[in-house]
């Protein structure tokens, strides 16, 4: 339901208008990463690994060199030769062995070398006449046996203080967190199951793939532009991985086909400057999806351990979880957020959960929607739904019963402010969903999901025009419907209609510093810094208006667009329209604008909570999901039916992760399934119509009450599918996917 | 004074306590006092944190204010997709 029945105090905030992207989507016209080109253009393509684990013995690159259509060959030779020095140590050197690799393969498909040709057919072919030696070293892809002692080592100093000692030196961090005795609280049960659940990676699955246009001068100057969620850090990144400054390297951010997290780093931007730079020329690069598989950030994989105790009346008396995550071969895996949001729904005297992040032969891992949290989901939810089963209680019940509320010490350490768990699970019992009489052959499954949400450095400026409309910069890449939202606030301060505003992704030389949209940070920071800057252009206007009518400026008000007096004492003077200001705005002071840059802390944390229906074929393992409901909190939807997008998106993309998404590791440390033929997402006949229900429980720390939606919902699906197949099924599913020979294995396995 | 509660796994540094008494106004001063008085907090404080002030997550500020007797967590750094 998209609250289109729902009274509300604002104007525009909460309708639901056409999106301003709309019409160039649906016509071809948007200019996505691929979609850009240069006079003089190269075409780049990149040399990657065969092998999952080998030393670099040689690259002789002179027979490519020698090719009549190549004009640039790079290595890792060709990037900064700084390595471990300020400015390019810790993530970014980590960016830089990942996107070209340094003495050692470290992954099927890591990057070795690269060509830029004057045709991208041309360049595909030069990589062939590269020789790479190579010493192949014994690999490991597997979270588990990663850690093993007789693991090979990956990195040797890879790990940070957090490690215990003892641990195999894959084991690069380690969190351990909770608060109370859980041993006495698993003393206190009537009732304690422990399990073990382990997740496969799955990729972020966005259709377009990684593309960028790159030209970079000998002068050190440089233009790029790519799809990404966030070219600030872009051309943070790039400006360190070549050795340049940043200021001089402009990047734009190309409309994106999707990035769900994966697009929060580079890939292939900086190779492509070190051609450009190279070959004096503009290089392009576009990777084909296997390339996108095998070198992009996929989530990690998962195994754990839960354990809970519970009364029989279901109240929760301790919990306990070990996370153990594998991020490739790099640090940061999730494995601390996995750990912290766990427990994060429930209001636990007990409770602990430790991470581990572990490195294997893999690509690097990138976040995926709310990094870590729902493989945690998956496995504490899976555990309660079978308690719930083993003591004949309702699973709503249960989790209302030990819910997460304003004053709950959160599992993470500190007291919660206002928040919405309650009201997401007191709307599920009250959804007709919940009570429907299920089908023979079918289950249903209930879970909780938790996700921090952030706010993060961001600028915004808001520029009038004489007529009376606004342009509206903001440094936020659009991956969710961001730039209808921003428009919606700025209109909902200056009075003016949505239609009359026009957002644009600035990029980065016409804006301030701006972080990646990622943390469910959009609609509220960038949000709440375009409310500020449309403030900030109201003051400005209030002082010309003020001026023509020779008042004060604090005798003049803002009403509906319009200049008004405060009161009866400031005067008798008709409404004057924003338009009717900035008509002659060049004259009485000149252009009028507003600006607003800050790091908003005040993100406030959302909760989800999702009921699922499913149908387990016995004879073939397939599953169906029949219903899908999503309730979640959104604070205060600015655009109700992008939130609504945003939690079927959620939905879909979980089903995808939960029944069949997986990535498939051969013995010899290849990705099998690197294409979409092979690694099976979700395509609309997979899909029910998917429910939505939108709570409001406003964010403290938002002029609007505005939560982030992005991420959240990814959370609640893998749990609540999987309780909804494990109850179909009769028996529980501990790992995913859930694919058809698993489902089958199981049903075998339980006679 | 104010309160800083550490995640457990913080304790091997400190010496095995979990709550750290410092005089700070802000977050910034508050971490620079936890790194003076258990100087092995370095490394995790280097590495990111974040900061609960009476349950609001503060994610990177350092200018941020402690009002005294409020609340205080030391958090991972938070990430986002």
């Amino acid at each position: 339901m998209a609250l289109d029945d729902r009274k509300s105090q604002f104007t525009f905030v909460g309708t639901s208008p056409d999106r301003p992207d709309g019409l160039d989507k649906v016509t071809g016209r948007a200019k996505y990463g691929a979609d850009a080109y240069a006079p003089g253009m190269l075409h780049g393509a990149i040399l990657r690994s065969p092998h999952a684990h080998a030393r670099i013995v040689k690259i002789d690159t002179s027979k490519a060199e020698a090719h009549k259509d190549v004009k640039a060959v790079v290595t890792r030779a060709d990037f900064a030769k700084v390595p471990f020095k300020p400015g390019l140590e810790g993530e970014f050197w980590n960016v830089l062995e990942n996107v070209m690799a340094g003495d050692k393969a470290l992954y099927d498909g890591h990057a070795v070398a690269a060509v830029a040709a004057t045709s991208a057919l041309s360049a595909r072919d030069a990589l062939k006449l590269i020789d790479v030696e190579y010493e192949v070293l014994p690999h490991v892809t597997d979270v588990d046996k990663a850690m093993a002692p007789d693991a090979p080592v990956i990195r040797e100093g890879a790990a940070d203080y957090s490690v215990p000692e003892g641990m195999h030196p894959n084991v690069v961090r380690y969190h351990e967190s909770g608060h109370g005795d859980v041993e006495a609280g698993f003393a206190e049960a009537d009732l304690v199951i422990e399990d073990r659940f382990v997740t496969e990676a799955t990729h972020q699955g966005y259709i377009e793939p990684h593309a960028c246009l790159a030209s970079l001068g000998n002068d050190g100057k440089g233009e790029l532009w790519c799809t990404t969620q966030g070219h600030w850090i872009a051309q943070k990144t790039c400006a360190a991985l070549l050795g340049i400054e940043t200021a001089q390297l402009r990047v734009s951010a190309s409309e994106i086909g999707g990035g769900f997290g994966g697009k929060t780093t580079v890939f292939i931007e900086p190779v492509a400057l070190a051609l450009s730079r190279k070959a004096n020329r503009p290089v392009k690069i576009v990777m084909t999806r296997s390339e996108v598989f095998r070198a992009t950030g996929p989530t990690s994989s998962a195994s754990m351990d839960v354990k809970i105790g519970m009364k029989k009346d279901g109240t929760i008396s301790a919990a306990q979880g070990v996370f153990r995550l594998q991020g490739g071969a790099f640090p940061g895996a999730p494995g601390d957020l996995t750990a912290m949001c766990a427990f994060a729904p429930y209001n636990l005297t007990n409770v602990k959960q430790t991470g581990y992040d572990v490195m294997s032969n893999r690509p690097k891992q990138a976040a995926y929607r709310a990094p870590g949290a729902p493989m945690a989901a998956f496995a504490v939810e899976s555990v309660i739904d079978e308690m719930c089963n083993e003591l004949g209680l309702d699973p709503v019940e249960v989790r209302l019963k030990n819910a997460a509320h304003e004053g709950t010490k959160a599992s993470f350490g500190p007291r919660y402010e206002r928040i919405g768990l309650v009201e997401t699970l007191e709307a599920a019992k009250a959804h007709p969903h919940y009570s429907a009489p299920l089908k023979p052959g079918q289950g249903r499954g209930i879970s909780c999901g938790f996700w921090f949400n952030h706010g993060g450095e961001t600028s915004v400026s808001l520029a009038l025009s004489e007529d009376g409309s606004a342009q509206l910069m903001v440094g936020t890449p659009d991956i969710g419907g961001s730039r209808a939202s921003m428009a919606l606030m700025a209109a909902e301060v200056l009075g003016i209609p949505y239609e009359n505003i026009r957002v644009t992704i600035a990029d980065t030389a016409t804006l301030g510093y701006n972080d990646v949209s990622h943390g469910s940070r959009v609609t509220y920071a960038s949000g709440l810094a375009t409310i500020k800057a449309a403030h900030h252009a109201v003051e400005k206007l209030c002082e010309r208006a003020a001026a023509k009518w020779g008042i004060p400026v604090d005798a003049v008000k803002w009403e509906n667009g319009c200049a008004v007096p405060s009161g009866s004492n400031a005067g008798d003077f008709d409404p004057m329209p924003l338009a009717d200001i900035t008509a002659d705005m060049g004259s009485t002071g000149g252009p009028i604008s507003g600006h607003f840059e800050a790091t908003p802390e005040g993100a406030g944390v959302s909760f989800g909570t999702h009921i699922v229906d499913a149908e387990v074929d016995p004879e073939t393992g397939k599953t169906s999901i029949t219903r899908y409901t999503v309730i979640q909190d959104a604070g205060k939807a600015i655009h109700p039916s992008y939130v609504e997008g945003q939690f079927q998106g959620g939905a879909a993309q979980g089903i995808g992760w939960a029944l069949n998404e997986e990535y498939v590791y051969g013995e010899d440390g290849r990705l099998q399934n690197s294409i979409f033929l092979d690694y099976r997402v979700p395509v609309a006949s997979d899909l029910p119509m998917i429910d939505t229900v939108i709570v409001e429980v406003p964010n403290p720390g938002h002029p609007f009450g505005v939560r982030g939606v992005g991420e959240t919902g990814i959370v609640p699906p893998l749990a609540a599918i999987a309780n909804a197949v494990s109850n179909a099924a009769g028996v529980r599913m501990r790992q995913l996917p859930m694919s058809p020979p698993r489902i089958l294995a199981a049903l075998k396995g339980n006679g | 004074m104010v309160e800083v509660h550490l995640w457990s796994g913080l304790r091997s540094l400190t010496g095995g306590q979990q709550v750290v008494e410092v005089q700070a106004r802000t977050t910034g001063e508050l971490l620079r006092e936890l790194v003076r008085i258990h100087p092995q907090l370095k490394g995790p404080i280097d590495a990111g944190v974040s900061i609960a002030v009476d349950g609001r997550v503060i994610a990177t500020g350092l200018t941020e204010p402690i009002p005294e007797g409020s609340e205080v967590y030391l958090m991972q750094r938070l990430r986002g997709g």
